[in-house]
């Protein structure tokens, strides 16, 4: 054991004096959560909304209001004539137009129904879509508050809500992503690397010929990235709850659970790099353009997987950070048991102890 | 306990990959407390035999003892009873001086406190006392050389292994560096040495010639220049490896 926490401590003392690494290790989680949750973000703010009708008309008028108070719409101009709605678009002036039916107030109370048409300027179907959205949402909850006074039915599109988000944020989708690149990047890298360097400058050797075992080294190089790691999660889960106010509705401790099996499967890649690699150049490429390029593409962190091609989605299938990215939604922003998770949970603990068995053996052998 | 009581016996020992034979039925013995060089030109299957003997790989067939342990079954002894040092000088450049020989000592199953009694002896008679602090990585090479032996030797193994220990370094370090080698062994240490010097061959008390995986021969160094009627060890040296078939 005595052995054991020579080496370990070894470890810890390689990382933190090398500062550079550190910094990046540590800092590199908080500017990515911000990046993601701030910078980039698929969030529509201020969308600019065109109203079309007669505003002396009372109902109109409380729907323009609402309009109007939603943090996400302002209302931009309010005019008579359809027609004006293409010109404004093609100026730039307007992202959306909601058009009331002549007689709007009158045709509600009296015939118990009334229309209203939403324009979206489509060059910018994302957009286009995402503020349709936001419009529609306020229009049902003016007919919900409609319907609960007793009040007429209106002729709308069906009553929409997001359950587990109800704002649509991108974060509650870049956070679970984030989780999984980082503890991907660091375990898989860092450890890749630091075991290279020691082929390298040939202290391996030194290692290899010491009482100390094989597995011991592969264990001791692996503790304080684990380490690491979870440092890292408990900082992005910190991060993702009070900055940008992402929930954490499942259990902790089955994120936590999760999030160590991912890390460990992460270990098995990383180990199977370096015995790969004998160069850390090599080492670095392979765990950014083979690891972190198609973790970032195909673990539905940016794409979602379902709209890729059917061959694609069998390769999005072998990664193991979209396993690990579904099940974190789940348990963070779901908040579901054990019970919802454990295709994944099973499918991720075979990735793991497969990559885990072929990189312990490969390194054993290759020494 | 006699004089030539031999530290290593190796019997006839072979190690083939695929169709190549890398070591091809040696043997030879190394009597404690000598110093024995390993010679042979590069290709001639002198690292396969010295990993085998570091208990780094099996022997295809054939076997031997060191320190007494067996070649095969008995890996994990004869590290524990052995130093290593490499070409490299390979110690951990981000570490401290301290820190590496506690490591080692770490390793090699030291109590904390025989590990600091001993880097105080070494780092005294090293005259490295001021340098405990230093990053091994700024230390000049001749004294990294020389801390990474002392190291090998922190368990005080029965014998330890150098590969190359002097390549890459100037002639005065080099000197200085066999002052230390000879001190060791007359304290009683056996040392396996390889090297690509030949005037270090002569510092040896017996030396090995290793030519396409066989040992083409074995002798003091005196003997061997009388034999092949040569004035250095570089003429013997280069008349065996003139038989050399492979390269």
């Amino acid at each position: 054991m005595k052995e054991f926490f020579s080496f370990i401590r070894k470890e810890f003392r390689h990382i933190f004096r090398d500062r550079r690494t550190i910094l990046i290790v540590l800092v590199m989680p908080i500017v990515q959560i911000i990046l993601f949750g701030f910078a980039v973000s698929t969030e529509v703010h201020d969308a600019r909304v065109d109203i079309v009708g007669d505003t002396g008309d009372p109902s109109v008028r409380q729907m323009v209001e609402r309009i109007d108070r939603n943090p996400y719409l302002n209302v931009a101009a309010v005019y008579e004539s359809v027609t004006e709605v293409a010109e404004r678009f093609r100026a730039g002036k307007s992202d959306v137009a909601v058009c009331f039916e002549r007689d709007f107030d009158e045709r509600l109370h009296h015939y118990g129904k009334a229309s209203v048409r939403v324009l979206g300027d489509g060059s910018d179907p994302n957009t286009a879509q995402m503020i349709v959205n936001y419009v529609n949402g306020v229009l049902s909850a003016v007919q919900g508050d409609l319907s609960a006074t007793g009040g007429p039915q209106m002729a709308s599109s069906p009553h929409v809500q997001y359950m587990y988000n109800p704002a649509v944020l991108s974060s509650y989708n870049f956070v679970p992503g984030v989780m999984g690149l980082i503890l991907m990047l660091v375990c898989s890298m860092m450890t890749a690397i630091s075991i290279v360097r020691e082929k390298e400058s040939g202290t391996m050797e030194l290692l290899l010929v010491s009482p100390i075992r094989p597995m011991g080294v592969i264990i001791s190089k692996a503790i304080p990235y684990l380490a690491l790691s979870l440092v890292n999660l408990v900082t992005i889960l910190l991060l993702s709850r009070f900055v940008l106010g992402v929930p954490l509705r499942g259990s902790l401790f089955l994120l936590s659970v999760v999030s160590v099996l991912f890390i460990l499967a992460s270990l098995g890649i990383g180990l199977l790099i370096s015995v790969i690699s004998s160069t850390q150049k090599t080492a670095l490429l392979i765990s950014g353009m083979g690891l972190t390029m198609p973790t970032m593409i195909f673990s539905g962190i940016i794409f979602p997987c379902e709209s890729m091609p059917v061959i694609l989605q069998y390769v999005s299938d072998i990664i193991p950070a979209k396993w690990y990215i579904i099940m974190v939604k789940k348990v963070m922003i779901e908040g579901v048991g054990f019970g919802y998770i454990y295709p994944e949970f099973l499918i991720l603990l075979l990735m793991t102890v497969f990559l885990l068995v072929v990189s312990v053996r490969l390194f054993k052998r290759r020494l | 306990m006699n004089e030539t009581e031999n530290i290593i016996i190796v019997d006839k020992l072979t190690k083939k990959f695929g169709d190549f034979t890398a070591v091809d039925h040696i043997s030879f013995e190394v009597h404690r407390g000598e110093i024995f060089g390993f010679l042979g030109a590069n290709g001639a299957g002198k690292t396969t035999a010295m990993k085998i003997l570091c208990g780094l790989s099996l022997p295809t067939s054939g076997g031997g003892t060191v320190n007494g342990y067996d070649l095969c079954r008995e890996q994990e002894k004869i590290k524990r009873h052995i130093g290593y040092m490499s070409q490299k000088f390979s110690l951990y450049a981000d570490l401290k001086v301290w820190e590496n020989i506690r490591l080692f000592g770490g390793i090699y199953g030291l109590s904390g406190k025989r590990i600091r009694q001993k880097s105080d002896e070494m780092l005294h008679y090293l005259n490295m006392t001021d340098l405990r602090d230093e990053l091994v990585g700024d230390l000049p090479l001749g004294w990294k050389q020389k801390l990474a032996f002392s190291i090998a030797l922190i368990h005080q193994p029965a014998i330890v292994f150098l590969d190359e220990p002097t390549g890459g370094v100037d002639p005065e370090t080099r000197r200085l560096f066999w002052d230390l080698i000879c001190e060791t062994a007359e304290g009683g240490t056996t040392i396996f040495v390889t090297t690509h010097y030949m005037d270090e061959a002569e510092y040896c008390d017996r030396v090995s010639i290793m030519v396409d995986g066989v040992i083409a021969d074995l002798d003091s160094p005196a003997a061997l220049k009388q034999h092949y009627q040569a004035t250095d060890m570089d003429t013997v040296f280069r008349k065996l490896a003139y038989q050399a078939k492979r390269e």
